[in-house]
């Protein structure tokens, strides 16, 4: 589930880059101030370590299928919630360079999708919660599966949002959240089910392990206030979007904000879009180029508009089609020669 | 098993493409990475129903591929793997999005067959120039590239170490599996019973291997800090590149060329 | 520096999980010797080690590298002049390029870039791979791992190497090579191993661990021909000191 560049637009890529790398500043200061360098090795090994054993087929009973393991929850149970975050955004980052899995633009978003739900979010307020009174079998595995689903839930929603806040893809609100929550909660069952069962079986081999890494966190330290605060704040941003789809399109599911015209789009009320729409359009060079110069004239209030319809005009159509695929013969070509000179060079040199 | 070998062959020959030598490997490490970022955002900020107008940004990646030696195919079978969660999500919007917008003589096009595509050919733009970058720098000098940055050099060690153990773990991971389905006739995966005990023993021998690399990390006088090595100095040829392409994108942003280039063509 | 005397007394250590590995091991190790360090598995060689460069410190009894006691505060010092090549060289090869991982020492000590570059290449230089400099580790071959592995530790030019298992999983040719090398250097090694052969002819003077406590102390040979002892310590004669299995002529020494 990882997002891709494709998906996003920049403010929403932006905001989620913003979001990611504070929470990664407030950490790596968190992992210093610590004074425990032996945490650094520890999370890039273990970082690694996750990488490998995403690869492994888990075997679903009774499905004939298998599963994989995501591990965001394995590093926070492993290096607290700092530190796991930081392990599962380097993670990411080699992903997303190498594999191309999610991109560089859409790393904020999949580094907070990943990680904070899980880190910040599952692990402080479910597993450390139920944990509170010591650790048991049954309190590893209700934990964590809790967390695990918790955390993957939080962060299928997410992507929804963006998906959507992005305007890439026409997917109305309601068919995309029920995509995605029962995929996720398949998913997070997976992972829950691995995870409990890896870190049952290290508590039993090795308690320290799993006591110690609790312990001696600062976590331990964080106050729920702050926790519980930093949660009133991002469901208040939550229940406003919401409020103001529900007023916006009081059918509540068709979310068709992105396919309309531009005229109904700012009649719709709420600060919230028009203010994305001013922002957008400063990043956008020029959101309302469209296909064609002439079509301005009928679109006179085009700049404010987001997405003002192009121009349906076979003409200008046709030139479009006609150029694009000029454009491309001419890139396809311009590297073919250099291949080639760079051949006869290599020759020559011979 | 197969996926693991995959993975490692991935990332070793894009290491490889790093150490060749060709005057995009030259390039300051900080430059590309500055180019790339403003290529995606460029690439991303057009608007759903842009097509045309993002053709001739098909133009860098080309280019760069071309002048640094880099083979097609592997990325183009990288592109294949990612693609699916893309055309997945791309795919509704021809089935959600039925205006027409493209009117040809011989055919119509909805609105939402345009913005697949389009989504289709950012996604090939931004999976491209993401491959591009690591295979022209290597992570050791996008490494060095950060810490120009100002990323913290706590977080430059801890993903150099991740990427440096990825190919430890991954082999060592993979030498468990494969003893494990050794024995375990023709099953596919790692069964029920044993999922904490396998994963479990791997990670406990993964901490002590963290235990011993932090000693030989202490040994050599580690301190909870790290000196990234010094990356040569930004040169002019770098500053052109970076505003060339700069200039390039932006002027490709305003322009719709292609469009141009059509209706001189066809006189519209 | 013809100081630096190894003085360690009546050393005991326990693991947290109650296995005492050492228990009163003393001794003293003159500038420039060379000391083999044996004994069967789990005999406590890598525990003693560790203790060399203050990884572990010892519960009881005190240890001390040139006058210089090794506790938390002279880490840095010690650990300057004391290097230790690790057994496994994947663990010590942590970062992504050759140059890096035999920069890393110099860089943590501040030394000016120039500095660290002069120091890396002639210490891969010494070992033979400076043409390797900018390879990966995981594209280096064992022998290559190994040598990389020293590099890293002669580039913070220390005055005492020590050595976990240096010969294991190397094939005769690379171990050949590593023994040529060590030969060379003039530091004051300790160097524990299974490989008796190696011991042989490298070291000197051999310490025999068993059970967390010195069995014997004393001249290489004299050590490793004493059939009886090294049974009793779970050992074998090196090949080397056996008699020829095909005519059953001891070897001339
Ligand atoms: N981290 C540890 N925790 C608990 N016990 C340990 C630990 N490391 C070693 N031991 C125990 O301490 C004893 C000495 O171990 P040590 O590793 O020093 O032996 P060694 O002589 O190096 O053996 P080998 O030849 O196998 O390398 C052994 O019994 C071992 O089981
Ligand atoms: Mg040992």
């Amino acid at each position: 589930m990882h997002m891709a560049d494709a998906l996003i637009s920049p403010v929403v890529g932006g905001a989620m880059w913003a979001a990611t790398a504070g929470v990664a500043a407030y950490s790596v200061k968190k992992v210093q101030n610590d004074l425990d360098e032996q945490k650094i090795p520890l999370m890039g090994v273990m970082g690694a370590f996750v990488f490998a054993a995403q690869m492994i087929n888990f075997t679903i009973p009774g499905t004939g299928s298998s599963g994989h393991l995501g591990g965001g929850m394995l590093l926070a149970i492993l290096l607290g919630p700092y530190a796991g975050f930081l392990a599962m955004a380097s993670i990411l980052v080699i992903q997303a360079l190498f594999f191309a899995d999610g991109g560089l633009l859409a790393l904020g978003c999949n580094v907070f999708n990943l990680g904070f739900y899980t880190c910040f979010i599952a692990y402080p307020l479910i597993y450390k919660w139920i944990m509170r009174k010591g650790y048991s079998t049954g309190r590893i595995f209700t934990g964590t599966m809790l967390s695990a689903i918790v955390g993957l839930q939080l962060g299928a929603f997410s992507v929804v949002l963006e998906t959507l806040l992005s305007g890439k893809s026409e997917l109305p609100f309601g068919t995309f959240v029920m995509l995605m929550q029962p995929i996720h909660l398949a998913i997070g069952v997976v992972e829950g089910l691995v995870t409990a069962a890896v870190v049952g079986f290290v508590w039993k081999a090795r308690p320290e392990i799993i006591e110690k890494a609790a312990s001696g966190e600062a976590l331990g330290r964080v106050s729920i206030k702050k926790v519980l605060a930093g949660l009133a704040i991002v469901a208040v941003i939550t229940g406003g979007v919401f409020s103001w789809f529900a007023s916006a399109y009081p059918d509540g599911l068709e979310w068709s904000m992105f396919n309309t015209s531009g005229k109904e789009e700012l009649e719709a009320p709420g600060g919230i879009h028009q203010t994305l729409a001013a922002v957008q359009e400063k990043i956008a060079f020029l959101p309302d180029y469209g296909f064609k110069v002439q079509e301005q004239e009928t679109n006179a209030n085009a700049a404010e508009t987001e997405e003002a319809w192009p121009a349906v005009d076979a003409g200008t159509s046709v030139s479009g089609l006609v150029g694009g695929v000029m454009t491309l013969l001419l890139a396809g070509m311009t590297g073919y020669c250099i291949y080639m000179i760079k051949k006869r060079n290599k020759a020559g040199a011979v | 098993m197969s996926n693991m070998i995959a993975s490692l062959y991935n990332i070793r020959l894009l290491d490889e493409l790093a150490e060749k030598r060709t005057i995009i490997h030259n390039i300051h490490p900080l430059i590309k990475v500055l180019t790339t970022c403003v290529y995606l955002i460029v690439v991303v900020s057009f608007n759903k129903y842009e097509l045309s107008g993002l053709l001739p940004l098909v133009f860098y990646p080309v280019i760069i591929i071309a002048l640094a030696d880099i083979p097609i195919v592997p990325l183009l079978k990288r592109m294949l793997v990612v693609a699916p969660f893309i055309i997945g999500i791309g795919l509704f919007n021809p089935l959600f999005d039925h205006s027409p917008m493209v009117v040809l003589p011989w055919i119509q096009i909805s609105g939402g067959w345009i913005s697949f595509f389009s989504i289709l050919l950012k996604g090939v733009l931004t999976i491209l120039a993401a491959l591009v970058l690591i295979a022209t720098t290597g992570m050791t000098r996008i490494a060095a590239a950060l810490g120009m940055m100002r990323v913290p050099r706590v977080f430059i060690l801890q993903l150099l170490l991740t990427y440096r153990y990825i190919s430890v773990l991954i082999e060592e991971v993979g030498r468990t599996v494969r003893a494990y389905s050794l024995r375990s006739r023709g099953e596919k995966g790692i069964r029920f019973s044993d999922w904490g005990s396998l994963t479990g023993q791997l990670l406990i021998r993964t901490l002590e291997r963290a235990q011993r690399v932090y000693h030989s990390m202490c040994c050599r006088g580690f301190a909870g800090d790290y000196n990234v090595g010094s990356e040569k100095r930004i040169q002019i040829g770098d500053i052109l590149y970076f505003t060339g392409w700069g200039l390039y994108f932006v002027v490709i942003r305003y322009f719709n060329i292609p469009a141009a280039i059509g209706s001189l063509i066809t006189g519209v | 520096m013809s100081h630096h005397i190894i003085q360690a007394n009546n050393l005991k250590y326990t693991y947290p999980d109650g296995r005492q590995a050492l228990n009163g091991v003393t001794f003293q190790i003159q500038h420039g010797e060379s000391v083999g360090i044996v004994g069967a598995n789990g005999a406590g060689k890598s525990t003693l080690l560790m203790h060399l460069v203050g990884i572990l410190f010892p519960d009881e009894g005190e240890i001390s590298v040139g006058e210089v006691p090794v506790i938390k505060k002279t880490l840095p010092v010690i650990r300057q002049s004391v290097g230790m090549v690790f057994q496994d060289p994947d663990d010590q090869l942590f970062m992504t390029t050759v140059y890096d991982d035999v920069a890393f020492g110099p860089r943590n000590y501040k030394l000016p870039e120039g500095e660290v570059e002069k120091r890396v290449k002639s210490s891969l230089e010494t070992v033979g791979i400076l043409h390797l400099m900018d390879r990966p580790p995981y594209k280096l071959s064992g022998g290559e791992k190994r040598a990389a592995a020293i590099a890293t530790v002669l580039a913070m030019k220390p005055d005492i190497l020590v050595m976990d298992e240096p010969s294991s999983a190397l094939d005769p040719k690379s171990r050949r090579r590593l023994i040529t090398l060590l030969k060379r250097f003039t530091h004051t090694k300790i160097i524990a191993s299974h490989d008796l052969d190696m011991v042989l002819e490298l070291c000197e003077r051999t310490i025999i661990l068993n059970n967390g406590q010195i069995i014997t102390d004393g001249t290489t040979l004299d050590i490793l021909a004493n059939e009886e002892l090294m049974e009793k310590c779970g050992l074998e004669m090196p090949l080397g000191l056996q008699g020829c299995p095909v005519c059953g002529a001891k070897k001339a020494t």
